[in-house]
């Protein structure tokens, strides 16, 4: 696939950062001995990303800004104390966990429980190598790169589960065995979600799946807004993120499978949470809202600031939804997957598997169909919600808000029968 | 397959120190995976043997008790206790001594009430955002005691008949404004909760108290009448001039936790309305009548009650003539309100086990004194 230029070849146009970093890596690995390039490669490619997107990203959206965020939400400052407005914080906080000291218990089994971590860091990591931040800004492309994501983005729940048997706690048991259960049952209509959008844009690289979005003109989250929806729903599940934080629920049991954990051991724990929650932001943001292009912006703006803002308004609604909605109990969240979801992401399927077996067809007007489909689309994600939930016995209305109000003490009231 | 799969129920220790236990209060809960079947109370973590220590001190030095006691609303608390001396020794409270005392009872129950709702939602995993905003609007109210009486918390207000400092000429206009704001504060954690459906599947039908078993329990307080049971000491015993005031009694449908928030909400909104109309008519004249410290009541025994924010929180008093009680017994509505807990908990899950307790709406320090 010939991508197209954007960007010229300069070191000097930001454009593509690709221009900054592959001369520096040409230049170590036509200069300096192989034993040395192999870790010098490896740190230029770390310094780059660290100052493009983990520093910015996951210390300042993910940690400051959530704090900053959610404490606006609950009509607080959130941090102001260290630095200004608060801004050396998630620096301190890093500092203050390396500091403590990392239990673990006595009864609990050292190497599962230690090497959980470990295996939690590295997939997220991982998670971005086929993130693609420009046209040529893409560590992996990898034809597959949907399979990748999807295969990679599930390992961090068996460190979950071992954090959770290591521990030997009866609260981490309950949060590993939670996080199992439904990571497995969300996996589902997430896979059959993202199943429309390879279908549709006849790709299963992300890469394609930004330029086809980019050709068209069109969004994937405006095509198939049901995807888009159950994808939300099912990475906030499987993410952990409330209303469906089951695994870590704090005011069921106390902090699930992390409740042993402490100092960088948890430190690791939570920063890779932001890790997850920003990769599966970068991930939407890719396949449902355009990716690096932006209806031809992306000539003007580098498209990695693109991705990044857009990642970065996609992880908002994380936070959004963390500050508002109470949590969900396992056994609703499973029906909700099973009786809900999977009903709808399967309509959504045939809807979408139709409209592509029409566009493949016609011969002229594709463009104007792509935009007939996308009306179409969305009234029928407002229909096939309903109606799904009306079927299944959903009525606002039959419930009461609002307490019956008597006058005089008394005894029992039965309903209907109070005077006012 | 299904006889060799076999599990077996293991015991689930939730508190003494648990994010949701409200305090050192701990339920040895047996469970079969994620599913209740036993649950036990061990209570007593916070015993500082108050009914005791009372009969060695002056009745009046026994009011601070009565702060310690219901931490979060030491105003009802004060009330009780010194209704129950003013009936064993005979004094009359002046009238406007009445209107500060229901203002300030009032005022507690929406402070309380507060922290009810906000606990309980938090319980349900609404994190920390309504519970916040809940907090913004007790601080407002806990201003107006610490500008009356200079505590916010334990406030040791009420004194044997009367209260301890008139109002401040800066009370009523602030109380006034606190007034005119409040009710848009209960819309908004409405607006917020109400409707939430969410919120509303985590609590409806979670922790069904028939009216049956709340009478034979004998609960009180927004757990009675969140059964159907129209039950308010305000209304049925009335006291402290409560009779003179135009308010209305909340229940509840089914008696489930999501009715008990309901009720909650709603009383606030009547607390708001007296008030309004205590301010309204606010009488002149003495705020106490002059008792002797050295308080010597004829030989005899007395009870009385009031409508905390809980529940009927009675406070019992035997004299012997002496300088102080010679018995002292605090009937707590949160531990008699915690008897059910077990019924209501059993056969529902863990989660639902916190929400049930969230609903109840316990003060640790009343259930162990």
């Amino acid at each position: 696939m010939a991508l197209p230029m954007l960007a010229t070849d300069n070191w000097y146009d930001i454009r593509d950062l690709a221009n900054l970093t592959n001369p520096l890596l040409d230049f170590v690995g036509d200069n300096i001995s192989s034993e040395l390039a192999y870790i010098l490669g490896p740190l230029i490619g770390f310094i780059a990303s660290f100052l493009i997107f983990v520093l910015p990203s996951q210390l300042y959206v993910g940690v400051y800004g959530e704090r900053k965020l959610i404490g606006r939400i609950q009509s607080r400052l959130g941090p102001n104390r260290v630095g200004p407005f608060g801004l050396i914080q998630p620096i301190a906080d890093a500092i203050k966990l390396m500091q403590k000291e990392a239990l673990t218990p006595k009864l609990g089994d050292p190497i599962i429980m230690n090497l959980a971590p470990i295996i939690f860091v590295a997939p997220a990591v991982l998670l971005f190598a086929v993130i693609p931040f420009g046209p040529n800004m893409i560590v992996a492309n990898v034809n597959v790169g949907l399979l990748y994501f999807l295969a990679v983005s599930s390992l961090p729940v068996l460190a979950a589960f071992m954090a959770g048997w290591g521990s030997n706690n009866k609260y981490s048991l309950f949060g590993a065995m939670r996080i199992v259960a439904m990571s497995i049952s969300y996996e589902v209509p997430l896979v059959l979600a993202l199943l429309g959008v390879a279908l549709f844009t006849d790709s299963l690289s992300l890469q394609g799946m930004v330029l086809w979005q980019k050709e068209w003109d069109i969004w994937v989250g405006f095509l198939m807004p049901i995807a888009f929806v159950i994808y939300f729903i099912c990475v906030s599940a499987e993410l952990n993120r409330t209303p469906t934080d089951i695994a870590e629920a704090e005011s069921e049991i106390v902090a699930g499978y992390l409740t042993e954990y402490s100092g960088m051991k948890w430190g690791l724990f939570y920063g890779m949470d932001i890790g997850y929650a920003l990769a599966a932001s970068a991930f939407a943001a890719t396949v449902f809202l355009g990716g690096w292009s932006m209806f031809g912006l992306d000539k003007f703006i580098p498209p990695w600031l693109l991705l990044v803002v857009k990642t970065h308004l996609f992880y908002m609604l994380f936070i959004w939804t963390r500050g508002t909605l109470p949590r969900l109990r396992i056994d609703q969240l499973m029906a909700f997957a099973w009786k809900f979801m999977l009903p709808v992401a399967l309509a959504n399927l045939l809807l979408v598997a139709t409209e592509r077996m029409l566009w493949v067809d016609a011969f002229d007007s594709k463009q104007a169909m792509l935009y007939v489909f996308m009306i179409v689309n969305i009234a029928a994600a407002v229909g096939i919600v309903y109606v799904w939930a009306r079927f299944l016995g959903y009525d606002p209305d039959s419930q009461p808000t609002k307490a019956r109000l008597v006058k005089e003490a008394g005894g029992y009231v039965p309903v209907g029968r109070e005077v006012r | 397959m299904t006889d060799t799969i076999k599990s077996e129920p293991f015991v689930l220790n939730i508190g003494p120190q648990h994010p949701s236990t409200h305090g050192v209060f701990r339920i040895k809960a047996t469970v079969d995976g994620e599913k209740v079947i036993d649950a036990e109370m061990v209570m007593g973590y916070l015993h500082r043997s108050m009914e005791k220590l009372a009969e060695e001190r002056t009745y009046v030095q026994n009011i601070p008790f009565t702060d310690r006691t219901d931490y979060l609303s030491s105003m009802s608390n004060n009330l009780g206790y010194c209704l129950a001396v003013e009936k064993l020794a005979g004094i009359d409270v002046p009238d406007r001594g009445n209107a500060i005392r229901v203002i300030m009872a009032e005022f507690q129950r929406l402070a309380s009430h507060c922290m009810a709702v906000g606990a309980f939602t938090n319980d349900t995993g609404a994190w920390q955002t309504p519970v916040m905003w809940c907090f913004r609007e007790r601080e407002k109210i806990l201003d107006l005691f610490e500008m009356t009486c200079g505590a916010r918390l334990t406030c040791n207000y009420m004194r044997i008949g009367g209260v301890a400092f008139d109002l401040p000429a800066s009370f009523v206009p602030a109380a006034r404004k606190l007034v005119q704001t409040l009710p848009g504060f209960i819309d908004e954690m409405e607006s917020l909760l109400v409707a939430n459906e969410i919120f509303i599947v985590r609590t409806r039908g979670v922790g069904v108290l028939t009216p049956e078993m709340a009478t034979n329990a004998s609960l009180s307080g927004p757990m009675l009448r969140g059964s159907g049971i129209a039950w308010d000491l305000r209304k049925a015993d009335s006291y402290c001039g409560y009779d003179k005031y135009d308010f209305e009694i909340p229940i509840g449908y089914r008696g489930d936790s999501y009715d008990r928030f309901l009720v909650r909400l709603e009383e606030m909104r009547q607390s708001v309305k007296i008030i309004k109309q205590a301010l309204d008519g606010l009488p002149g004249g003495p705020h106490s009548t002059q008792v002797p410290l050295a308080l010597r009541p004829p030989k005899g025994e007395a009870y009385a009650r009031v409508e905390g924010p809980r529940g009927e929180l009675g406070y019992y008093v035997v004299s012997d003539e002496g300088p102080s009680p010679h018995r002292f017994h605090i009937r707590p509505p949160s531990f008699i309100n915690l008897s059910a807990l077990k019924e209501m908990t059993v056969g529902g899950s863990v989660a639902d086990a916190i929400v049930v307790l969230g609903s109840i709406d316990i003060v640790v320090g009343e259930i162990d004194r």
